[in-house]
């Protein structure tokens, strides 16, 4: 019975690490991309604030806008419907890849909560880069179910 | 007023929790039962002012009282009265202070129905009760304060988030935690067992409706807050692998781990120490989801204004509490007799598999969800761990859980008869085969994996009609006397037939929804037409209309099947005024336990819009499985050897042994 418990749990130890090579997405910011050498086509979440006046709708859907931390800008393409939450100047987070072009494709957009909820990993990140703005971080509360998209 | 009248409640009820820390404990050891017998009163009493403490937000929300900090922030006097209500739990101070009120809601439940409980043992539990209690009446005094005033009373509130003005806060959070808290019996009890060094059959008798009851809130509590997510953020999702959900599936797994070893302890005395390690493990883990939702470590939707003080407070309470009672189980188990042998092919083999499976798919969970953060404390790298981790480690260690479902309740104890239970299914497996057989060739060569999901469904459903079936001699014997054996039959052997259905069919939904979703994403200008297998959706137009405290912009749609009209359907668009927000709306149109769902984008300046419009089959089967499953837990709490607090101790086994065992 303990041999049967121990090949079920090296069972589960092989199965987290085979998923933890494969499906794992890092996070980073667009004045990172370039030190990090992330190579096109590898999933990973891009977070920021979208720059203002570079949203630009186009047919079916269709959208580009840009990321930026202060330091660069990313340009996002994205097909699909954006969050209700999404807004120019407020901070964002989108799941994709880069092409060799250096645009980035986003699968997903994941947008702020609400006007002072912030996703916490680019609060992170504009502290650091010091463009933190102090009524970022007034209280709110937020107590929904998953993830807004 | 109100306010200070409830903070001082509150501030006398940890006072009370502190007496129950102690005095009972001290009575216990010197066996005074007058000492051990104060932990009742206070328990009640504590409940009483907690009551009041609680009643006392509600009534200042009701009436917007805005010079309160918690009522100014989460109300609005335009708010229609249910938000108002429900709005005080909406947010942290609130959502402890319901936290706090379930635990002594509970407390007072063991001091009223533990009446024939050993006077030792009511007396070690209710301390342990009272530490968790003190641990968080002082957390919300210290760091929380629901109470507090604002000098300068403002004129109207910031209302409530949007999101949550909706049903679903009524019932998921009341209900998620009344699963959460009702664990700490369950760890309560563990903890006394450990201090008394003697356990029992009869104290599994205890320990098993109060489980039983926690683990059924937490199911309805799970699936109630996946609906919510369905209908509300508007893309059609129910189950994100989001931290904060994973914090709540962790307790679930494991509770309901706990719920079969805790048969194994009472019918066959084995297992001991392993239920008292998982009732522990499954409170640490209810602990930990309060942690993970309340302290704002997470990079999830949840997370409440960050206040480090708050997470730093919790996390002392999570390590004392986690490490106080791990390091005194590592103490004290050996003193706990170990008793009750058993083949490996057993009814207790069997659930020791399903134990050892469902403890294990519970430790990819906490993996998948505390890896990233354990990351980022230690090398600063950010990463996301999100479905495709869960479906590559979860999924296969439950399918061969769902494979020996079946199995399980037709072995007997002690030493078990595979071949027989293997000739007993063989029905229900030929079914499931043939089953597979169509939905492949249904399908024409899609996925693979469906059709075997769905097989592993029915085989796990009519495993629960054979079990059944077996044990009322169906065919076997005359019809009326299958009839009465059925009638004959104890509810805890019902239970767990509907329990093991309503897996199966939440399956059949999971598979179905994942599988043969139609979605169909675009921008409709008036009169367009999207077309979803047999059904269409037609774009009828635009319409507006002023709510209490929002705007909303409603499309309307008329749905036709093969041409013929079924109805209408009208998602709609909120814009809340006061925190400049919008909210979406979807609308819903069942089909049998499929479902319509069509939620709105943005609308263009010209006239047109841009909607989700999605097909999902079978997608109620997602919740009404969770449902039976609770349904199965409420007829084995209402068993009459189960009931709440009311078994006899120590009484002599036959009762086990003339029933089928469940």
């Amino acid at each position: 019975m303990i041999a049967g418990a121990l090949a079920v749990l090296a069972v589960a130890a092989a199965l987290v690490l085979n998923a933890m090579r494969s499906s794992i997405m890092f996070f980073t910011t667009p004045g990172k991309i370039a030190e990090q050498h992330i190579a096109p086509g590898t999933k990973f979440r891009l977070g920021g604030l979208v720059e203002k006046g570079s949203l630009v709708r186009g047919d079916q859907l269709k959208v580009r806008f840009e990321v930026t931390d202060g330091n660069a800008k990313v340009p996002v393409a994205y097909q699909g419907i954006l969050p209700d939450l999404f807004r120019e100047g407020q901070g964002v987070i989108s799941e994709g890849s880069l092409d060799t072009s250096g645009v980035f494709h986003a699968d997903t957009v994941l947008a702020k909560h609400d006007e002072t909820y912030m996703p916490k990993a680019v609060a992170d990140e504009l502290k650091k880069e010091g463009h933190w703005k102090d009524d970022y971080g007034k209280t709110s509360s937020a107590d929904t179910p998953g993830t807004v998209r | 007023m109100i306010a200070e009248a409830g903070h001082y409640a509150l501030v006398l009820a940890l006072a009370l929790a502190l007496i129950q820390s102690f005095v009972p404990l001290v009575g216990a050891r010197v066996n005074d039962p007058a000492l051990m017998n104060v932990s009742r009163s206070t328990a009640i009493v504590q409940f009483a002012f907690v009551l009041f403490s609680f009643l006392a937000l509600i009534s200042l929300h009701v009436m917007s009282d805005f010079s309160v900090a918690n009522v100014y922030e989460n109300s609005h006097s335009l708010k229609p009265l249910i938000y108002k209500i429900t709005g005080v739990w909406g947010n942290h101070e609130g959502s402890m202070l319901l936290w706090v009120f379930i635990l002594a809601l509970f407390g007072a439940l063991v001091a009223i129905f533990g009446v024939n409980l050993p006077l030792s043992l009511r007396a070690h539990v209710l301390a342990v009760q009272a530490w968790i209690a003190t641990a968080f009446y002082l957390f919300i005094l210290l760091t929380s304060n629901p109470f507090l005033r604002i000098a300068n009373p403002p004129l109207e509130g910031r209302d409530l988030n949007p999101i949550l003005q909706d049903p679903g806060l009524a019932v998921h959070p009341p209900m998620l935690y009344l699963g959460y808290v009702g664990f700490s019996i369950s760890f309560s009890f563990a903890i006394a067992a450990l201090i008394e060094g003697r356990i029992d059959a009869a104290w599994a008798r205890w320990v098993r409706p109060w489980t039983l009851m926690a683990w059924i809130f937490l199911t309805l509590g799970i699936a109630m807050g996946s609906y919510w997510a369905y209908y509300e953020l508007g893309w059609g999702g129910w189950w994100f692998w989001d931290p904060v959900e994973n914090a709540s599936l962790m307790p679930w797994l494991a509770g309901t781990a706990l719920l079969h070893s805790a048969v194994v302890m009472e019918k066959r005395e084995a297992l001991k120490i392993w239920t008292v390690l998982l009732a522990i493990l499954t409170f640490s883990l209810s602990l930990l989801g309060t942690f993970l939702v309340r302290s704002g470590v997470l990079t999830s939707v949840h997370t409440f204004a960050t206040d480090p003080k708050r997470g730093v407070f919790i996390l002392m309470i999570l390590c004392i509490f986690i490490g106080g009672s791990l390091s005194f189980y590592a103490w004290r188990a050996a003193s706990l007799k170990q008793g009750g042998l058993f083949a490996p092919i057993s009814r207790e083999g069997s659930l020791v598999l399903n134990n050892l499976l469902l403890t294990t798919a519970c430790a990819t969970v906490f993996v998948g969800t505390l890896y990233p953060l354990a990351l980022e404390v230690l090398t600063g790298a950010k990463i996301s761990v999100g479905a495709p981790f869960f479906n590559l480690t979860f999924a296969p260690l439950f399918l061969p859980l769902l494979l020996a479902v079946p199995f399980g309740p037709l072995l007997a104890w002690k030493r078990g008869d595979l071949v027989g239970a293997a000739q007993r299914l063989i029905a229900a497996g030929i079914v499931a085969l043939l089953t597979i057989a169509v939905v492949w060739a249904w399908e024409k060569g899609g996925s693979a994996l469906a059709p075997l999901a769905i097989g592993l469904a029915v085989f796990v459903i009519l495993g629960s009609v054979v079990d059944i079936a077996e044990r009322v001699k169906l065919f076997r014997a005359p019809l009326n006397t299958s009839w009465s054996r059925a009638k004959g039959l104890p509810r805890s052997a019902w239970g767990t037939a509907f329990a093991h259905a309503g897996l199966g069919i939440a399956l059949i939904g999971i598979v179905c929804e994942s599988t043969w979703n139609i979605e169909h994403i675009a921008t409709m200008r008036l009169n367009d037409t999207a077309q979803l297998g047999s059904y269409s959706a037609t774009f009828d137009g635009m319409t507006s209309r002023q709510g209490p405290n929002y705007q909303e912009h409603i499309a309307t749609f008329t749905i036709r099947q093969g041409g013929v009209t079924i109805g209408n359907m009208t998602p709609s668009k909120r814009s809340f005024t006061t925190r400049g927000m919008s909210t979406t709306e979807a609308a819903l149109m069942s089909r049998g336990a499929s479902q319509i769902y069509i939620s709105l984008g943005a609308a263009n300046p010209d006239g047109s819009i841009t909607a989700r419009i999605y097909y999902k089959p079978l997608v109620l089967l997602i919740w009404f499985g969770p449902v039976l499953m609770a349904f199965g837990g409420v007829l084995s709490l209402s068993d009459r050897r189960l009931r709440v607090g009311a078994p006899k101790p120590a009484r002599p086994k036959f009762d086990g042994l003339a029933q089928p065992a469940e």
